[in-house]
């Protein structure tokens, strides 16, 4: 299966991330070369067997509805690149047009 | 060109658990900034989320609540997006499998029941608060707590069923109803305890298929959803009178503007690319588990009206009033217990009751009203021991300090006079303290007994028998005229 040019641009975009054309044609193939390696697993009949959501034969564990102590603050907030009167501080982000 | 409108709304309830969905971190709302934070809830490398037994209890309530089945196993998905208030860059919610599924509402529309379907209602966590408008955050940035990150929430996913805007907020009241009777959740819009978005689109009246929908978000009041849902329909209507076409895309409500825009945003198309939470084991939930909740669920708002307009003999509007809380309802029963009079006893809860709570901001509960001194309050009036007029105006002393009604009657002095000879005197004083209305009287304008009345009320500071008082103004007035 090909992977095209728009479909890199839309997973850098979900990615919030941005790459040269160059970068993108690159990424093109060696996201075509993935696919291949694990459509693969097609070639197997799953047809009537149930989706594995776990490793482990496990389910139902829970913990009790009681507060334990949170961490300070300060300790929160080390290392944050930019802080401002105990909140993280972080580039604008409604405007997107 | 007559349009039928299709609304349906998603609602998210959070849940009112002490500490956090997946870790133990305090939900408490209004903390100081990141406070109530850890490695789980931060999303730091190598944690692992432990699921809060409580949410799954009160998600199970809600969903047998709502005629819901109950799905025997259910599991986690991690929906992806980034955004800084998410530290994690997915949300661990429901996508295949949620916990309940296909269940069922009835709204009173006009008196008329109406069934909305709920497709589905689904555990997931909350994402952190960001912050851009307030004073102190600068043009550039924004600013993030992620306090809220990881308090449960429940997603509940109703039908395309709503025909109308004030449906769809009587939907939403009966759910915020329900969700407090089951006392799961706060359900307060204005801290965000209750959000709700819209999907609404329009069809020709008899056409099968949907018309291309809308989401409308932000509508932070009950009010606000009516309101943008009437704004919403008369635009898409303009647009496909003029024979143009909705557009699939998330509107924003402008509650200050009274208005909608679209989000501003390029990326419309959302792609959360669930897949399976790794982290988490599935849920499994038996019978005994259900039944077990089931057994202690409360009886609902609407079952409890419908019981209170048979059992006390109520108007349809008064058993709606005092069903609308379960503590109010509870409230009404406790009282009626020691009181016959249903109607009047409704009267009392609904009128001065409630005027005194409204004024005060308080909820029957944290008030200091007793069922004992309400009923106390009306029998000193059916015994005559004072007047109706009396009993309200010590109303107010009573529920602020919790004093049994009795003592303040005695304490005040305000026990009725229905002394005959005594009030026959101050009748008389009245009469001829007001010369000119008595002329008036006599030449017929009758309808001044009211104003003598209000001069004897005003002689005895309102403790008169006016039943008595009425008798001997007529007497004394027909003799005058005489």
């Amino acid at each position: 299966m090909a992977i095209t040019i728009e479909e890199v641009e839309k997973i850098s975009r979900l990615a919030k991330l941005t790459f040269t054309d160059e970068e993108k044609l690159k990424f093109t193939q060696q996201l075509s070369q993935m696919i291949a390696y694990v459509e693969k697993l097609n070639e197997l009949d799953t047809e009537n067997v149930p989706p594995t959501y776990h490793v482990v034969e496990m389910n139902n564990v829970f913990r009790e509805d009681v507060v334990k102590p949170s961490m300070p603050q300060e300790k929160v907030l080390a290392n944050a690149p930019a802080k401002k009167g105990g909140y993280f501080s972080v580039p604008k982000v409604i405007a997107q047009d | 060109m007559p349009f039928e409108i299709v609304i349906g709304l998603e609602v998210h309830a959070q849940l009112s658990t002490g500490s956090k969905i997946f870790c133990s971190c305090s939900t408490e709302f209004g903390a100081p900034p990141n406070t109530h934070v850890c490695p789980v809830c931060m999303g730091l490398p190598g944690v692992l989320p432990v699921l809060n037994k409580k949410v799954v209890d009160y998600a199970i309530r809600m969903g047998i609540a709502t005629n819901c089945t109950i799905s025997q196993h259910s599991v986690f998905a991690r929906k992806n997006y980034f955004y800084p208030d998410l530290p994690k860059g997915y949300q661990i919610s429901q996508y295949e499998e949620p916990l309940c599924e296909n269940g069922s509402i009835e709204i009173e529309m006009d008196g008329h029941l109406k069934r909305i379907g709920i497709t589905r209602i689904h555990i997931e966590e909350d994402a952190g608060k960001s912050v851009h408008a307030e004073e102190f955050v600068s043009k550039n940035e924004t600013l993030v707590d992620l306090n809220r990150c990881g308090v449960p929430l429940i997603e509940i996913v109703s039908e395309p069923d709503m025909r109308s805007p004030r449906e769809a907020y009587l939907y939403l009241s009966a759910l915020k109803q329900i969700l407090a009777y089951l006392e799961i959740s706060d359900c307060n819009m204005e801290e965000g305890s209750l959000r709700c978005d819209a999907n609404v689109s329009l069809r020709l009246t008899g056409a099968k298929a949907l018309g291309v929908k809308t989401e409308v978000k932000n509508m932070n009041s009950f009010h606000g959803v009516e309101k943008a849902l009437e704004y919403e329909i008369e635009r898409q209507k303009e647009i496909l009178l003029k024979e143009g076409k909705i557009t699939q895309q998330t509107m924003l409500w402008n509650a200050r503007e009274g208005k909608i825009v679209p989000m501003r945003s390029k990326e419309e198309a959302h792609d959360y690319r669930y897949f399976p939470e790794p982290d988490l084991v599935p849920v499994d939930v038996d019978r005994k588990w259900v039944d077990d909740i089931a057994h202690e669920l409360p009886e609902l708002p609407l079952q409890r009206k419908r019981r209170f307009i048979r059992q006390y003999s109520l108007p349809d509007y008064d058993a709606a009033v005092l069903t609308v809380s379960r503590h109010l309802a509870n409230f009404y029963e406790e009282s009626v217990k020691l009181y016959n009079d249903t109607k009047k006893l409704s009267n009392w809860v609904m009128g001065e009751m409630l005027r005194f709570l409204g004024e005060r901001k308080l909820e029957i509960q944290d008030s200091l009203i007793t069922p004992q001194n309400l009923v106390g309050l009306l029998q000193l009036v059916d015994r005559g021991t004072i007047n109706t007029g009396t009993a309200k105006s010590i109303f107010d002393e009573m529920a602020e300090t919790g004093k049994a009604p009795q003592k303040i009657v005695e304490e005040k002095g305000l026990a009725q006079v229905s002394d005959a000879s005594e009030l026959d005197a101050i009748v008389v004083e009245v009469i001829e303290a007001h010369p000119n209305e008595l002329e008036k009287y006599r030449a017929g304008k009758e309808n001044l007994i009211s104003f003598f009345m209000g001069q004897v009320m005003k002689a005895t500071r309102g403790k008169a028998n006016p039943k008595l008082v009425n008798e001997l103004l007529r007497k004394k007035l027909a003799e005058k005229r005489g």
